[in-house]
C-alpha cells in the first residue's frame, strides 16, 4: 500500500482545489452554495474512508515508513474532519461579512485540513514538518482574511511572524536530531534514541521541536500570540485555530514524544508538569478581565492546552486516552461557543460580552447554546467537559500514585485551582447573556436551516460525550494502545 | 427499574418538560414542579414503609453499567444510613417547591434548576457507585450557585454568590481528588462503592495511602458542611439565598458531605479515620461554640438561623467523631433532623422577608399577633433547635452526646453546654425579639398564611420534625444495623492492625466501647467485625 494510502488526503486536496477553481465559473449569489458541496463532499469522505471498515481502517505504513495509518491517526482524522464541516458550516454563515474571495475561504479550510490529516499520519520530522507548514501558511490568509479590517490585518501579522519564529525552531530542531543520530523517521529514531540520551545537542534538538509544537497548541511560554489572533481573527478562522490547529499540534506532540522519543520523555515529566500547571495558571488567571468575548476565548484556549497536557504529562496510556477524549468533547464545545459568536455578532468590533446581552429573549435557542458551551469548558454536569476533565485528573493522581513524583499532586492542585477560577468568567458570559441589568437590542435574530443544523450537531456532541462516553472513550483507548505496542 | 430511578429521575425529567414550556404559562409552570417534587415524596414515603431493617445488603437495587473500562455505573440502592436521608430529602424538596411562590420573576429558570438540585441530590444520595455519588452532587451544587446570584437578596448578594462559589467548588473538587485517588488506590478497579467496601476487607488499604486521601475526604466534605473553620460561606450564602435554595441546601445538599464520610471515609480508611478523630473532636468545638457565640452576636434573622445550622453541623460532627455505633447512629439522626428543622426555619424566615422586606430583629417585633400560624410554627423551630424533647433533634442530640461521651468527655461537656446555654439563649431571644413584644406600626397590614397551599410545606416539616421525634425507632431500627456495619469496619480493622501502626491504644479502646446499655448489647459484635459484617 503506497499511494493509496493517502487517498483520503488526496481527495481533500483535489476537493480544494476544485472549490477554487469553481470560483471562476460560479455566480456570485451562489456561492454559499459551494461551501454546502464542500461539507457534502467531507461528509460523504468522513462515511467512506474513516467509518469502521473505510480505506483508512487498513492499518500499516508507506512511503519508507514517513506515513502511518493507525488508531491514533483514525481517531484525529474524524476529529478534523468533522471540525472542518461544522467550520464550513460557519465560514457559510459568515460569508457576508467577507468582502471578496470567499471560495478562496472555503478552500483554504479545505487545505488546512489536508495539512491536519497529514499531520495525524505524519510518522517522520519532514511529513511533520510539511504538515505543520501546510497548516500554518493556510492559516495566515485565513486570519488576515478580512483584509478590510485593522484587526484581522494585525492579527495576520502577529501569526505572520510568531509562527515563523516557532517554524525556524521547530527546523533548527530537526537539524539537530538529524545531525546528532542521523534519522528522521519516528520509529527509527525510537531505536536509537536511548543511546543519545546524554547528548546535548541531541536534547536540545528534541527541546527545540517541543518548542514548535508548543506554539500550535499554545503552551506557556509560547502562548502570546493566542489571544491577539483569535481576537482578530474571523470567527470561523479562531474555532478552526482553536480546535484543529490545536489537535495537530496535539497529535504530533503524542507522536514526537511516546513514538519518537519515549525514552527521553521518560525524563522530563518535570518539565511537562511545569508547563502544564503554569499554563493552566496563565490562561485562565489572564482570562478573567478580559471583556472581548472572542480574547476570553483565546485565554480559555490557552488554559484547556494546559488541561489537555495534563494528560500529557501523565505519561500513560490513560492520559493520552484522556487527552484524545477531551479533544473530541472540546471539539463541539468550542464550535457551539464560535457558531454562537458567529450568528451573533455581526458587527466585529462590537464583540464585546455584553453584546450577549438578552440573547435568551433574541434567541432561546442560541442562549441556551451559548449557556451549554460554558458550562462544557467549566466542566459542569453533564457535559462533555466534565467527564473529560475527570478522566485527566484521574490520570495524573494515577501517575503521582504509580510513580510516587510529589509534582503530580502539585499539578492535581494548580488544575483545580485553574477549574476554581474560570467558574468566574465562564459564570460571566452565561450572566451576561440572561440576567444583564442594560437594555439592549432586542430585535430577534433569524436562524438559517443550515446554522440551525449546525448548532443541534454541537450540542448533540456536547451531551453525547458527557453522557454515554463509552464509544469516544473506547475508541480514545485503542488510539492510545499505539504507543504501547 | 427501582422505587430509587422514579424518585430522582422525576424532577430531572420535569426540568426538561419545563424547558419547553413557554414562559407565560405560569400556573402550569408551578403545577408541573410541585407535581414532580410531590411524586417522590409520595414513592420515598413508601420506599420508606417497604424498607426491612436489618436486611442483609441494598435494598430496591438498581445497575446499569455506564463506561465498562472505568468500572463506573448507575448503580442506586438503600441501606439504613440512606433511606431516611432519601425520605427528607424528597419531604425537604416538595416542601421548596411549595415555597417557591416567592420567587416572582424568571420563573421558569428557577423552577427548572430548582429541579436538577432536587433529582441531583435525591440521587446523590441513592447512589452506589462513586462517579455518580459525585456527579449527582455536582450537578446538584451548581444550581445553587446560580440561584443565589439571579434570585438572591441583600446588598452582598455578589459577595455571597462569589464566597460560596469558591468554598463549595474547592471542597467538591478536593473530595474529587480524595474519590479518584480512592478508586485508584482500592485495587478493585470499579467505583461500584459495595465492591470497594468487599474488596478492602480482604485487602485493606495501605496505611500511607490511607492517610493521603483520609484528610482530602475530610476536609473536602469537611467545606462542604460549613466544618469550622470553612464554614464562613454559610451563614452569608443562606442570608442572601432565596429561601426554598436556603432550604434544600442547608436541609439537604450539605448533608452530602457528611454522608460520604460515613458511608466512604470511615470503612475504608479505618486506621486514618482514628488518626483524625481527635482533631474533628476539637473541630466541632468551634463550630458548636464558636460559631454558636457568633450567633448569639446576629443582628438579622436569616444570618442567625444560617449560623446556628452551621452550629448543628459540630453536633454530627461529633457524632462521627466518636466512631461508635451510638455516636454514628445520632449523627445520622440529626442529619434527618436537622434536614427537616433548616428547611423550616429558612421556609419561616423567607415567608416572614417577604412580607416585610427586612429580617432585622430590632425592625421586628410582635408578629405573633399578625401572623398566628407562621409564629407559632417559627416558635416550634426555635424550640426544636434547641434541642426541645419531642422534636426529632433533641433524640438525635441526646443520641451523640451518649455516644461521644466515653470518647471525649471534655469536648462533649463543652458541645452540651453549647446545645443547652447558647441555642436556648439566641433562640429564644430571637422568639421574642420577633414574635412577642410592641407591633411597630408600619407591620399592622400583614397577612398570615392564608391557605392550605401555602400552609402546607410548614405543616409537613413541622409533623415530620414531631414524628420522629416522639417515634425514633422509625428511624433508629432501620440505621442501627447498617451503621453497626459501618462502625465494625471503622474499628475492626484498626483493631487488628493496632499493633502494626500503633493507633494510641486510648483512643481504640474508648472508640470501641459503647457507651451505655444499647450499646453493651452490641459489644461482642463489634469486637468480632466478620460476624457483624457478613451478615
Amino acid at each position: 500500500m503506497n499511494a493509496s494510502s493517502i487517498t483520503l488526503e488526496m481527495c481533500v486536496i483535489a476537493l480544494g482545489t476544485i472549490l477554487m477553481l469553481a470560483d471562476f465559473w460560479m455566480p456570485a449569489e451562489r456561492k454559499k452554495f459551494a461551501a454546502y458541496a464542500a461539507i457534502a463532499a467531507l461528509g460523504g469522505l468522513l462515511l467512506i474512508s474513516l467509518s469502521g471498515d473505510g480505506i483508512c481502517s487498513v492499518f500499516g505504513t508507506s512511503f519508507n515508513g514517513e506515513f502511518v495509518e493507525d488508531g491514533l491517526a483514525l481517531f484525529f482524522k474524524r476529529i478534523f474532519i468533522v471540525a472542518a464541516i461544522l467550520v464550513l458550516f460557519m465560514a457559510a454563515e459568515f460569508s457576508d461579512r467577507i468582502a471578496a474571495g470567499i471560495s478562496e475561504y472555503y478552500s483554504l479550510i479545505v487545505f488546512a485540513l489536508a495539512g491536519m490529516l497529514f499531520a495525524a499520519s505524519a510518522n517522520d520530522f519532514a511529513m511533520l514538518f510539511v504538515s505543520i507548514e501546510l497548516i500554518t501558511i493556510t492559516f495566515y490568509v485565513l486570519v488576515s482574511f478580512q483584509r478590510s479590517r485593522l484587526g484581522s490585518l494585525e492579527a495576520g501579522v502577529k501569526y505572520l511572524i510568531l509562527g515563523a519564529l516557532s517554524s525556524a525552531f521547530l527546523v533548527f530542531g530537526i537539524a539537530l536530531i538529524w545531525g546528532t543520530t542521523g534519522k528522521l523517521n519516528f520509529t527509527d529514531l525510537a531505536a536509537v534514541a536511548a543511546q543519545f540520551e546524554a547528548n546535548k545537542l541531541f536534547l536540545l534538538g528534541v527541546l527545540f521541536v517541543m518548542v514548535g509544537l508548543g506554539f500550535k497548541i499554545a503552551a506557556f511560554p509560547f502562548q502570546i500570540w493566542a489571544p491577539d489572533v483569535y481576537q482578530g481573527a474571523p470567527a470561523p478562522t479562531t474555532a478552526f485555530l482553536a480546535i484543529g490547529s490545536k489537535a495537530a499540534g496535539f497529535v504530533l506532540l503524542l507522536r514526537v514524544l511516546f513514538t519518537a522519543v519515549p525514552s527521553v520523555t521518560a525524563h522530563w515529566a518535570d518539565l511537562l508538569i511545569v508547563i502544564s500547571g503554569i499554563t493552566i495558571l496563565y490562561g485562565n488567571l489572564c482570562a478573567i478581565p478580559q471583556r472581548n468575548i472572542k480574547r476570553l476565548l483565546g485565554y480559555s484556549s490557552i488554559a484547556h492546552a494546559g488541561y489537555l497536557l495534563l494528560g500529557v504529562a501523565a505519561l500513560s496510556a490513560n492520559g493520552q486516552a484522556a487527552v484524545m477524549y477531551y479533544l473530541a468533547g472540546y471539539l463541539f464545545t468550542v464550535l457551539a461557543a464560535f457558531t454562537v459568536i458567529c450568528l451573533v455578532m455581526r458587527q466585529a468590533d462590537a464583540e464585546d460580552i455584553s453584546a450577549l446581552a438578552g440573547l435568551n429573549q433574541r434567541s432561546p435557542l442560541l442562549a441556551a447554546t451559548m449557556t451549554l458551551a460554558m458550562a462544557s469548558l467549566a466542566g459542569i454536569p453533564p457535559l462533555a467537559g466534565f467527564f473529560g476533565k475527570f478522566l485527566l485528573l484521574k490520570s495524573v493522581v494515577e501517575a503521582a500514585q504509580v510513580t510516587g513524583n510529589h509534582g503530580y499532586y502539585c499539578l492535581v492542585f494548580t488544575a483545580l485551582a485553574g477549574v476554581v477560577v474560570s467558574l468566574y468568567y465562564y459564570f460571566g458570559v452565561i450572566r451576561a447573556i440572561y440576567w444583564s441589568k442594560e437594555t439592549p437590542d432586542l430585535s430577534p435574530i433569524a436562524l438559517s436551516s443550515p446554522a440551525k443544523l449546525t448548532i443541534w450537531i454541537c450540542i448533540g456532541g456536547m451531551f453525547w460525550i458527557g453522557l454515554f462516553p463509552n464509544t469516544v472513550l473506547n475508541l480514545a483507548n485503542e488510539a492510545a494502545q499505539t504507543f504501547s505496542r | 427499574m427501582s422505587i430509587l430511578t422514579y424518585i430522582l429521575g422525576w424532577p430531572l425529567l420535569a426540568a426538561l418538560v419545563l424547558m419547553l414550556v413557554p414562559r407565560n404559562y405560569r400556573v402550569i409552570i408551578r403545577a408541573i414542579a410541585v407535581l414532580a417534587t410531590l411524586i417522590p415524596a409520595v414513592l420515598a414515603v413508601k420506599m420508606f414503609c417497604q424498607f426491612v431493617p436489618g436486611a442483609n445488603g441494598y435494598q430496591f437495587e438498581q445497575q446499569i453499567p455506564w463506561v465498562e473500562s472505568l468500572g463506573i455505573s448507575y448503580h442506586v440502592g438503600v441501606d439504613g444510613l440512606n433511606v431516611g436521608l432519601i425520605l427528607m430529602g424528597a419531604i425537604v424538596a416538595f416542601a421548596a417547591t411549595l415555597c417557591s411562590w416567592e420567587i416572582q420573576t424568571r420563573e421558569k429558570e428557577f423552577y427548572i434548576l430548582l429541579l436538577v438540585m432536587s433529582g441531583g441530590i435525591l440521587g446523590a444520595f441513592a447512589s452506589l457507585d462513586l462517579f455518580f455519588f459525585y456527579f449527582l452532587h455536582e450537578l446538584a451544587l451548581v444550581p445553587t450557585f446560580i440561584m443565589i446570584g439571579v434570585w438572591g437578596r441583600g446588598e452582598r448578594k455578589n459577595y455571597a454568590t462569589f464566597q460560596i462559589t469558591l468554598y463549595l467548588s474547592i471542597g467538591a473538587l478536593i473530595a474529587l481528588i480524595g474519590l479518584i485517588a480512592l478508586y485508584l488506590q482500592s485495587g478493585a478497579n470499579t467505583f461500584d462503592i459495595p465492591k470497594i467496601i468487599e474488596h478492602a476487607k480482604a485487602n485493606p488499604l495501605a496505611i500511607n495511602a490511607q492517610n493521603f486521601i483520609f484528610p482530602l475526604l475530610l476536609f473536602g466534605f469537611g467545606i462542604l458542611v460549613s466544618l469550622w473553620p470553612f464554614h464562613s460561606w454559610a451563614p452569608l450564602g443562606y442570608g442572601a439565598a432565596p429561601s426554598p435554595t436556603a432550604m434544600l441546601h442547608a436541609g439537604v445538599l450539605k448533608k452530602f458531605g457528611l454522608y460520604g464520610l460515613i458511608r466512604i471515609a470511615l470503612p475504608l480508611m479505618p486506621q486514618a479515620a482514628h488518626g483524625w478523630m481527635t482533631f474533628l473532636a476539637w473541630l466541632c468545638l468551634g463550630n458548636i461554640l464558636y460559631v454558636g457565640w457568633v450567633a448569639m452576636k446576629q443582628k438579622d434573622l436569616n444570618l442567625l438561623i444560617g449560623n446556628s445550622s452551621v452550629a448543628h453541623m459540630g453536633f454530627i460532627f461529633l457524632g462521627i467523631a466518636s466512631l461508635n455505633l451510638i455516636g454514628v447512629t445520632g449523627a445520622v439522626l440529626i442529619m434527618i433532623a436537622h434536614g427537616f428543622l433548616a428547611a423550616l426555619t429558612f421556609a419561616l424566615s423567607g415567608y416572614i422577608y417577604q412580607k416585610t422586606g427586612t429580617l432585622e430583629v430590632s425592625k421586628l417585633g410582635g408578629l405573633c399577633r399578625q401572623l398566628p400560624f407562621i409564629g407559632t410554627a417559627l416558635l416550634m423551630a426555635a424550640m426544636a433547635g434547641c434541642g426541645l424533647p419531642g422534636f426529632a433533634n433533641f433524640v438525635g442530640e441526646v443520641t451523640v452526646f451518649f455516644g461521644a461521651w466515653k470518647v471525649f468527655p471534655f469536648v462533649t461537656g463543652c458541645a452540651l453546654w453549647g446545645a443547652l446555654l447558647i441555642g436556648a439563649l439566641y433562640m429564644l431571644r430571637a422568639v421574642r425579639n420577633i414574635l412577642h413584644g410592641p407591633l411597630p406600626e408600619q407591620w399592622n397590614s400583614i397577612s398570615d398564611a392564608s391557605n392550605v397551599w401555602r400552609k402546607l410545606p410548614y405543616a409537613l416539616l413541622l409533623a415530620s420534625l414531631f414524628v420522629f421525634g416522639v417515634w425514633p425507632r422509625l428511624l433508629t431500627e432501620k440505621i442501627t444495623p447498617d451503621a453497626q456495619k459501618i462502625v465494625a469496619m471503622a474499628n475492626g480493622s484498626a483493631a487488628v492492625s493496632a499493633a502494626v501502626v500503633g493507633v494510641a491504644p486510648s483512643t481504640l479502646l474508648a472508640g470501641a466501647t459503647p457507651a451505655d446499655a444499647r450499646g453493651t448489647r452490641v459489644l461482642p459484635e463489634i469486637s468480632n467485625p466478620q460476624s457483624s459484617t457478613s451478615n
